[in-house]
């Protein structure tokens, strides 16, 4: 359904995005994660046909985005960053518009704006100004209007910002019931976000994409990498020597009588040896657990890579 | 190019409503209104006057409503839309890009130009109201005395084109940036200078000064307000017009680039 290849994006000098491959299947929901200014957003514009990349290719639906804009804006739905709201207008009228302006036929003006009224919970507030509602409400109005005209894709940046946490929970659900009918692209730095939305997460970081896969796979994947917790009676250097020698371990770090010990991803098992090895050592083992990462973690390591290494 | 009339009326219909549902289309009407009336006043209390002198001292059959009401009225209704025009132009991308609506048209399936003669149609209708409402002068006028419906129609159809290049300057500059003030600022400049631009003639060589008095908006004018609609000048306002969208686009196009 999208198909990226070698999208690179400069703005003057900077690279915004760079290199950027990836596909999404039909009626997929992926997320597009990364901290502030990774590039998502440039992405998702680009995607959308409001920006042109400097170099690769997207095709959405098989039209490509720059040469058939026309055809790709047809079946596309777009919530920017800020919704693109009219604040003077009323939201039912509002709607009407966008779904005007999405070549929606007369006919079925009617039932497509109400249909997306209904689907984001906007039916209390459809006769008021839209300059009058509070953020939570504009953002739905945003979606509203990206869903109004039924689109084959979704892209959606960000869509839950500014909302309470009710209205988070209710716009993750509407999102999860667009899989399958829908193709979506969801951005988010909000990691939770992604692993309640979507089946795929793309994790992109300074312009560049540092992991696709699955949530399940990236997960499992990553939890390897582990983090053993060690708390012993006599800590001593040729003993923290001695467990930064095991093969396989990362680091160890000594606070007191708390060793932290990193291990390396994928990795076999190690705790026997780690144990062992305290143990020879003198050190007199009193504790020995095992700290899972979580995705948040996971993230947080795919993402700061770059600054460590 | 695809060009759908229909979409590009979609946005013109959006942004006339949304005239009136600020106070934009109110107020910008009201002082048009109020000027235009008391000069209308002012203009007809003055030349009855003046008939009334012309016909004591007996100097023939009184003067020409046409000359003496009609032209004043139109020439000065000219000087007010050169004021109101920017305040009517300056929202139409200005407010847009600032707000980031244009996100919403720019990733509708419209082209460029279905926007740009959208907005440009909008503030064309605002300012058709308005000229709309001064047809009670005429009226008026065609009640009490004769006036040459042909010098009223030319005026009008004068005014409504050089209106229109106006506005197609005031697109232009609210294209250009996301400041309403600065493009408002930049429009009112602009129509000034392509008034006033054939002020240097009378200094210049014979040359320059048929080339600053064809580039003169204000020039072209003069024809329409004594009742020829002459196709020269109208190519030249729609030159004008056509030209000022074309800028537009090219404009609009840039920013994508960046």
């Amino acid at each position: 359904m999208i198909e990226v290849s070698g999208l690179t994006k400069f703005y003057g000098p900077r690279t915004a995005v760079s290199d950027l491959n990836f596909t999404v299947n039909s009626g997929e929901v992926v997320g597009f994660l990364g901290p502030n200014g990774a590039g998502k957003s440039t992405t998702m514009k680009i995607l959308t046909g409001f920006m042109p990349a400097s170099m690769g290719t997207v095709k959405v639906n098989g039209f490509d985005v720059f040469r058939q804009s026309i055809e790709v804006k047809r079946s596309t739905g777009y919530l920017p960053e800020n919704p693109p709201v009219y604040l003077e207008m009323v939201v039912e009228e509002y709607l009407k518009f966008a779904a005007r302006l999405h070549d929606v036929p007369k006919a079925k003006l009617k039932s497509a704006v109400d249909s997306a009224i209904q689907r984001t919970g906007l039916t209390q507030v459809k006769n008021r100004i839209i300059g009058n509602l509070s953020k939570g409400y504009r953002q739905r109005v945003g979606l509203a209007q990206a869903l109004v005209h039924d689109p084959k894709v979704l892209i959606l940046d960000e869509p839950t910002v500014g909302l309470d946490p009710v209205q988070i929970i209710e716009i993750r659900e509407l999102i999860k019931s667009l899989a399958g009918q829908h193709t979506v692209i969801l951005s988010s730095h909000i990691l939770p976000e992604v692993t309640a939305t979507c089946q795929r997460i793309i994790v992109i970081n300074k312009g560049q994409i540092v992991a696709q896969d699955s949530i399940e796979r990236l997960t499992t994947r990553m939890r390897q990498g582990l983090l053993y917790q060690m708390n012993v009676r006599s800590p001593n250097e040729p003993g923290i020597k001695a467990l930064r020698a095991v093969p396989g371990v990362k680091d160890v770090q000594a606070a007191g009588d708390r060793l932290q010990i990193e291990i390396l991803p994928e990795q076999q098992e190690l705790r026997d040896r780690l144990v062992e090895t305290a143990v020879r050592e003198n050190m007199g083992v009193l504790e020995f657990s095992a700290e899972k990462l979580s995705l948040e973690e996971v993230f947080l390591q795919l993402t700061t890579k770059e600054t460590n290494a | 190019m695809k060009f759908s009339l229909r979409k590009a009326w979609t946005v013109a219909s959006r942004d006339f409503r949304s005239y009136f549902t600020s106070p934009i289309a109110y107020i910008v009407i009201a002082g048009f209104l109020v000027i235009m009336g008391w000069m209308f006043f002012f203009n007809l209390s003055h030349f009855s006057m003046q008939n009334l002198q012309y016909k004591q001292f007996g100097m023939g059959k009184g003067m020409s409503i046409t000359e003496g009401i009609l032209r004043p009225l139109y020439g000065n209704m000219n000087v007010i839309f050169l004021f109101l025009i920017p305040f009517i132009t300056m929202r139409l991308f200005a407010e847009e890009r600032k707000l980031q609506t244009i996100q919403l048209l720019m990733t509708s399936p419209l082209t460029l130009f279905e926007i740009i003669f959208g907005k440009f149609l909008s503030a064309f209708l605002l300012v058709l109201t308005m000229l709309g409402l001064t047809a009670v002068y005429p009226v008026i006028l065609l009640v009490c005395g004769n006036p040459d419906p042909g010098t009223l129609i030319a005026n009008y159809a004068g005014t409504l084109l050089l209106a229109s290049c106006y506005i197609s300057l005031g697109v232009l500059f609210s294209a250009m940036t996301e400041n309403q003030i600065v493009a408002g600022a930049l429009t009112f400049a602009a129509g000034l200078f392509f008034w006033l631009v054939n002020w240097a003639s009378q200094s210049a060589g014979s040359f320059w000064a048929d080339v600053l008095d064809y580039l003169s908006l204000i020039q072209h004018f003069g024809n329409f307000s004594q009742g020829i609609i002459d196709s020269a000048d109208v190519i030249f306002y729609l030159s004008f017009i056509g030209l000022g969208l074309f800028l537009t686009h090219r404009v609009l196009d840039s920013y994508r680039w960046r």
